[in-house]
């Protein structure tokens, strides 16, 4: 049988308040791998493994362990501590409820909020579900790939990741020869940059978006 | 003993082998003698591959020379939840292409969790001229072009099956690719498809099948089509409605109650995709036969849920949403006393809050009013020791124990201790349990119980649990007959997999990902036991370009006798006595 190790104990005290707080109300398991595990203290002999008292149980004698080649493997940890709340990712696979499943619900769940997309010199407008986004990053990426000529290219991605993450922000696409902003009519029928305000904000009051060659934006009568 | 087993003729013999089908017996046949060993060989005629990779076809077929049936099983369980990154392999292909030059009068094909191409399935219906039966469970990378292959060419197909595959839809069409000529349908489960068939070459078809017995549709079938179909099958056993609503018109209602009132054979319903509840009395008059209802895509209130399910007094099976809530479970337990499985899906599993009034309370009526259930998947959001106590006492027949707190590591929310003694009690009264999956705060001692009283344990899924390598140890070293184990999420290490390591080859499988086994412990395992594939899964690079005693992302350890494979993709390698010199 095993050693318990001491740290092991310590670390995870059999009340878990540590792990579990009741009182914080985003889920801890929304974290990207957390995994509160003990330092285990390795030191496992070669070819033994020592006796352990289990709480309230004797267990005596030493078990050995194959045929004494094995090699002592040190144990590793995994690191981490409890992260803070992110409340962003969801861990993978859990709960464990199978995509099919989760599919078939949600189509019914969410609704979907399909607005036009023109852009100067495309001759035919796009429509994009503004419910298949979480973010104006998204929103833009997902333009960016519907309007090919805005493409960027993988050297410029690569090298440029940051300056294209501050463009995208300020909602504007580059493509070789031009800058184009990305504004869109809301509610009172006016036309705005996109990115000013909240992302759920501007999903509620967008009803339609245009991607205007910075040039001519700068002309545009309502911009003024 | 030689003498009096060769005075029997081999047909004798075969005949009498004849009477056992499982493979169990059958294995046990073929280690009696030589003569019996070949007489036995020659006359198996139906094969279960757990693992597509434990085995070659080579291997199967050399041993097996006139096979019928088979059925091949490829990723292991936790790809259900997305744990197995896409390209690890359950590639069928190479199957398909010994088994058509091997086994020309093979009739049925069952695969789970494989890949499945439109080129397997385009040799498939070319190379069986007398194939029956084709069952695609949890599987993908077929489009329905290959399905137009299947339906074209299979003159004596009695059952297509694509039990929640991942079928690329290109359109509808391939339903139509059954000829005017093909009477032989029995069993039909298009449910998980997303694209329009042509609804009259679907009522052709159902109209022409007159040993037609199970049609399950998917969603893109309104409910006013529906009538339509079951006219011309009113000998259906079990169907599964397409999309459970339509446009609110009167006949709608009254039609499909005379439709579904002629089918009198009807034991078994499914599919409800959104249901508009006015529409439930359809079914009324058919629920008293019923012995199967799957709600689980069914967003029903509990009053409706409750309307339904009491009508139903010989149900046996039940998968439903957690809408049906405690009051509904209770009802379930006064009016279905004959339920044997039930299955609870969470509506909304990824909020905190609870949305439904769902609790341990509801099981706990279950366990209690249903002195036949068996078998039982529950998500909640809190439990008790006291109440898995109870459900033990109440309930020891449990052969299938699945039980998911939504939120990892709950405690006891009475007590804020682990639930150890509540799960200790269901591995104490359950002594016929098979399967578990258990959630919650779980600490070592919970395994120390599974090990001691969970000696007839065939598959364990554990996730976020234990404090350390002992909890594992305890599984390992005490659930006799475990086959299969799949942990995520627990601080499992070194030391009790290298303490256990003979025991990996009595199990067909163990899945570890998120854990802490390093890749030094892997490299060992591969080395020391070659009848062991230990896979290491990491998306990160080879483990050799880290520390050995950094943990790997994921384990997959099958025992085979077909070797390492060969098909893997760029981010899992196979340890073994090579593994040491082999290149990144």
């Amino acid at each position: 049988m095993y050693r318990q190790p001491a740290q092991t104990s310590k670390l995870l005290p059999s009340k878990r308040v540590v792990t579990h707080r009741p009182h914080v109300p985003s889920p801890h398991w929304l974290f990207p791998g957390v995994q509160v595990s003990g330092e285990l203290k390795s030191s496992m002999k070669r070819g033994f493994v020592e006796t352990v008292d289990l709480d309230n149980h004797e267990l005596g004698g030493q078990v050995e362990v194959g045929d004494g080649q094995w090699e002592a493997a040190s144990t590793s940890t995994t690191a981490a501590a409890v992260k803070a709340p992110t409340a962003k990712s969801q861990v993978v696979g859990w709960p464990p409820v199978r995509s099919t499943r989760k599919k078939a619900l949600d189509l019914k769940k969410s609704s979907s909020k399909y607005v036009k997309v023109g852009a100067d010199g495309a001759p035919y407008l796009r429509k994009v579900d503004l419910e298949m986004y979480k973010s104006y990053e998204e929103l833009l990426t997902a333009l960016e790939q519907m309007f090919t000529s805005f493409t960027i290219s993988g050297k410029y991605m690569e090298q440029n990741k940051k300056q294209r993450q501050a463009l995208l922000v300020n909602g504007i696409l580059v493509d070789e020869c031009n800058h184009y902003v990305v504004t869109y009519e809301d509610k009172d029928g006016d036309w705005l940059l996109v990115g000013d305000v909240p992302w759920k904000m501007f999903k509620e009051s967008c009803k339609r978006i245009r991607l205007m060659k910075s040039s001519e934006a700068a002309l545009h009568p309502d911009h003024i | 003993m030689l003498k009096m087993a060769s005075s029997f003729p081999e047909e004798v013999l075969e005949h009498v082998f004849s009477f056992l089908q499982s493979d169990g017996d059958r294995n046990s046949i073929s280690m009696v003698c030589k003569s019996w060993y070949e007489i036995e060989r020659w006359c198996r005629r139906r094969i279960f591959v757990g693992n597509c990779y434990a085995v070659s076809p080579r291997i199967l077929i050399r041993r097996f020379p006139d096979v019928r049936s088979i059925t091949l099983k490829g990723k292991p369980h936790f790809a259900d939840f997305n744990l197995v990154p896409e390209g690890w392999g359950g590639y069928v292909y190479p199957w398909i292409v010994a088994l058509a030059s091997a086994y020309p009068w093979l009739e049925e094909i069952r695969l789970k969790r494989m890949v499945v191409t439109d080129e397997s399935l385009e040799l498939i219906a070319k190379s069986f001229k007398n194939f029956k039966l084709l069952v695609l469970s949890s599987c993908e990378g077929f489009s329905t072009d290959g399905l137009a292959s299947i339906a074209a060419n299979c003159r004596n197909l009695q059952e297509l099956d694509l039990h929640e595959s991942d079928v690329e839809d290109l359109s509808g069409r391939w339903l139509s690719h059954f000829p005017d000529t093909y009477t032989s349908l029995v069993s039909l489960n298009i449910a998980c498809l997303g694209s329009e068939v042509s609804f009259s070459a679907l009522e052709r078809l159902v109209g022409r099948c007159p040993n037609l017995r199970s049609l399950r549709l998917h969603r893109a079938v309104p409910l006013d089509r529906l009538s339509n179909l079951l006219h011309r099958a009113p000998q259906l056993v079990e169907l599964g409605t397409g999309a459970y609503s339509a446009e609110l018109r009167p006949d709608v209602l009254s039609n499909l109650s005379s439709a579904l009132s002629a089918c009198r054979e009807l034991k078994s319903l499914s599919g409800f995709w959104d249901v508009v509840p006015t529409y439930l009395p359809a079914v009324y008059s058919i629920c008293p036969g019923l012995t199967s209802l799957n709600l689980s895509y069914a967003i029903i209130q509990s009053p409706d849920l409750i309307k339904l399910v009491s009508q139903c007094p010989n149900l046996q099976r039940l998968w439903v949403l957690d809408y049906i809530e405690d009051v509904g479970l209770d009802a379930l337990a006064v009016s279905c006393k004959d339920l044997r499985e039930l299955r609870v899906f969470p509506s909304d599993p990824f909020v905190l809050e609870a949305n439904v009034s769902l609790t341990e309370q509801g099981l706990i009526s279950v366990s209690e009013g249903c002195p036949k259930l068996q078998s039982v998947l529950y998500f909640c959001r809190q439990m008790s020791n006291e109440a898995l106590i109870t459900i033990a006492r109440n309930q020891p027949n449990f052969t299938c124990f699945r039980l998911c707190i939504i939120e990892p590591r709950t405690p006891d929310y009475l007590t804020l201790e682990p639930l150890d003694v509540g799960f200790g009690a269901i591995v104490e009264h359950c002594k016929d349990l098979t399967r578990l999956s258990v959630s919650g705060l779980l600490t070592d001692r919970a395994f120390e119980y599974i090990g001691t009283y969970g000696k007839k344990l065939e598959m364990l899924s554990l996730a976020f649990a234990g404090d350390s390598d002992l909890g594992l140890h305890h599984v390992l070293s005490g659930c006799d007959n475990l086959r299969k184990l799949e942990i995520r999420d627990c601080p499992f290490g070194d030391k009790a997999l290298l303490a256990n390591a003979a025991k990996l080859e009595t199990m067909r499988s163990l899945w570890m990902s998120s854990c802490s086994v390093s890749y030094g412990a892997c490299k060992l395992l591969g080395q020391k036991l070659p009848r062991l594939n230990v896979e290491v899964i990491d998306e990160r690079g080879h483990p050799a370009s880290r520390p050995e005693s950094l943990p790997v992302e994921k384990l997959y350890i099958y025992r085979s006798v077909a070797g390492p494979r060969f098909d893997m993709p760029n981010f899992v390698w196979t340890m073994d006595e090579n593994s040491a010199l082999r290149l990144t």
